[in-house]
């Protein structure tokens, strides 16, 4: 969780000579590695879920990496199976199980988010010898990741991503109208559930980098700051990505160089984007609205 | 640890300090849980539950009372929600995005206290993530019993009023039913609820508590005032179970008791088969008991 042991880089505003340093230790050079290839997927996978309104099943697949990786401990695999059995399984519970009213839906979820953290927590009550108690598992560290781990992430990345441009247009065409979609002999139902599958092969993913807790930050807050800046959909995909990679890797370097959590960086980073992409967006609509007859300014894809 | 010499487990102080802070909280999570399903606002509670963590995180870092940070942090969460969603409404991608950030915010704080300050209480972040019921001092068990009860007073008062603005707002505003108003308050009492919940059963679960009897009531009978008390009846039960449990079954931590057993109840309500198959309680019009 902190970088005491290399005693305290220093910051020399010489770029080159800063990345030298950083990138002279194989970990650093693993999880810049790694925290690419996550930033990536889940940028893409996370545009989807910001347009899809599906924030909270993402927030509950990404919980549900915490008893995984606890689970998995306790019997004695490694964290990395347990991760993906658990992220996989919950979003077919909560796609098996959708189809209720709304509110129902919401109820469902949050239990089942509750009861798998409950048990998470059970886990690790069992299981004393666990690294630094739930504390990690729930807010990631990135200086353990192994380059076969590595090797691991961009496979699984490869493969969902794959899929996704695959399914990318009619799942687009049934997230923004699913009814018309439908319609038109789209499998709805289907791609829901394919795509909440896909949701937690990366969320397992990005769970290792980033904690449990903070993966949905890399999923949702480069999305929404995307669409917030432009209303055109590869455009925007392009800019989530491209935050989302910046964000990863401007935290790496700011944990790299301050004692502080990877997840804190990263979330303020990305959430400071987001915050400039809302101000941006009312200056133009004050702008906008003193010129009369301007042109309508990009607002979200979908109302 | 202590189950070889109980005779009844409430001879314990430290168990009946968790029984009565317990009920208290489980009866207002499951009022304004019900409302919170009701108005498919459980994603706000989440937040609201996460938000609590960096508060007392936060608190701590500075050196202040637990407590202090638990309520500044949710009911000026709850009302910034209410301003960021339009009627009072907030958007999933705003709660979001606000709140993953809210996450990672605590992360700083907990490494903050576990450097600079902690050297005895380092497993406080632990017991604020998941709760220690079996933790809670007489004199704070009061003070949860006496919040508890207030903020299940009030969600009652303002029950009438807000069902209808939950059903059908346009009518409700038509009426002269102060919706906006009457947002605003419910989503403090969820905050007020969720830092009060938090330290019985943990900022990551009280979700369940929230969720899991709510959804049950619902799932049992359409009539809200009915559902209503069904909610807060099931939640109390439901803490009482793992209490118990938790009790005679010393390695099972009551958080996650407490979560099996709400969880079963909402399970198991799957099993019933409605009789009619109607459109859903959103037609219903709240037509008293």
């Amino acid at each position: 969780m902190l970088l005491a042991e290399t005693g305290a880089p220093t910051w020399s505003w010489n770029l080159l000579t800063d990345f030298q340093d950083m990138w002279s230790y194989p970990f650093m050079v693993n999880a810049f590695r790694a925290g690419a290839v996550v930033a990536v997927v889940s940028a893409v996978v996370g545009w989807f879920v910001v347009l899809r309104r599906q924030t909270f099943a993402a927030h509950t697949v990404s919980a549900v990496a915490f008893p995984g990786a606890a689970g998995a401990l306790l019997l004695g695999f490694s964290a990395v199976y347990g991760y993906f059995t658990l992220c996989v399984a919950a979003a077919l519970v909560i796609a098996a199980l959708r189809g209720g009213g709304e509110h129902e839906e919401s109820a469902l979820t949050g239990t089942v988010q509750a009861f798998l953290l409950a048990s998470g927590f059970l886990f690790t009550a069992l299981y004393r010898g666990l690294l630094e108690g739930p504390q990690t598992i729930l807010f990631g560290t990135f200086l353990g990741i192994t380059s076969s781990q590595v090797t691991v992430l961009t496979v699984v990345g490869a493969v969902v991503l794959a899929v996704l441009a695959l399914i990318g247009r009619p799942l687009l065409f049934a997230s923004v109208d699913p009814q018309v979609a439908g319609g038109r002999g789209v499998p709805v139902r289907a791609l829901s559930v394919v795509f909440l599958v896909l949701l937690g092969a990366a969320t397992a993913e990005a769970s290792q980098i980033t904690g449990t807790l903070l993966v949905f930050a890399l999923m949702v807050i480069p999305a929404a700051t995307a669409q917030v800046l432009t209303a055109r959909p590869a455009l925007s995909l392009a800019l989530a990505v491209l935050l989302a990679f910046a964000a990863t890797w401007l935290g790496l370097t700011a944990a790299y160089y301050w004692p502080y959590p990877l997840g804190f960086f990263v979330t303020t980073i990305a959430f400071a984007g987001y915050l400039l992409a809302l101000g941006r967006r009312s200056l133009r609509e004050v702008l906008g609205r003193t010129r009369a007859g301007a042109a309508p300014t990009a607002k979200e894809v979908i109302a | 640890m202590t189950v070889l010499l109980a005779t009844s487990p409430l001879s314990h102080p430290f168990f009946l300090h968790a029984f009565l802070a317990g009920t208290a909280i489980a009866v207002a999570c499951g009022l304004v849980g019900y409302f919170l399903v009701l108005r498919a606002q459980v994603f706000t509670g989440d937040a609201l539950s996460h938000v609590a963590f960096t508060g007392a995180m936060a608190a701590l870092a500075f050196g202040a009372d637990l407590r202090l940070g638990l309520f500044a942090a949710t009911v000026a969460m709850a009302l910034l929600f209410g301003t960021l969603g339009r009627k009072a409404r907030p958007d999933d991608v705003v709660i979001g995005s606000v709140f993953s950030w809210i996450l990672g915010l605590g992360a700083f704080f907990i490494t903050l206290y576990t450097t600079s300050r902690s050297t005895t209480n380092g497993t406080a972040g632990v017991s604020v993530l998941f709760g220690s019921i079996f933790g809670i001092a007489s004199s704070s068990a009061v003070v949860a019993a006496l919040v508890a009860a207030g903020v299940g007073l009030l969600v009652v008062l303002i029950a009438r009023p807000l069902l209808f603005a939950t059903l059908d707002e346009a009518v409700a505003a038509a009426r002269g039913v102060p919706v906006r108003l009457l947002g605003y308050g419910f989503l403090a009492l969820a905050g007020i609820s969720a830092a009060e919940a938090t330290q019985a059963v943990g900022s990551l679960l009280l979700l369940g508590l929230l969720a899991a009897p709510a959804g049950a009531a619902i799932r049992v009978t359409d009539r809200p005032y009915r559902a209503l008390a069904l909610s807060a009846g099931l939640a109390v039960l439901e803490m009482w179970a793992g209490l118990f449990t938790s009790y005679a079954v010393p390695k099972m931590p009551p958080s996650f008791a407490i979560m099996a057993a709400a969880t079963a109840v909402y399970a198991a309500t799957f099993l019933i088969r409605r009789p009619v198959p109607r459109p859903r309680t959103r037609t219903a019009v709240p037509t008293g008991t």
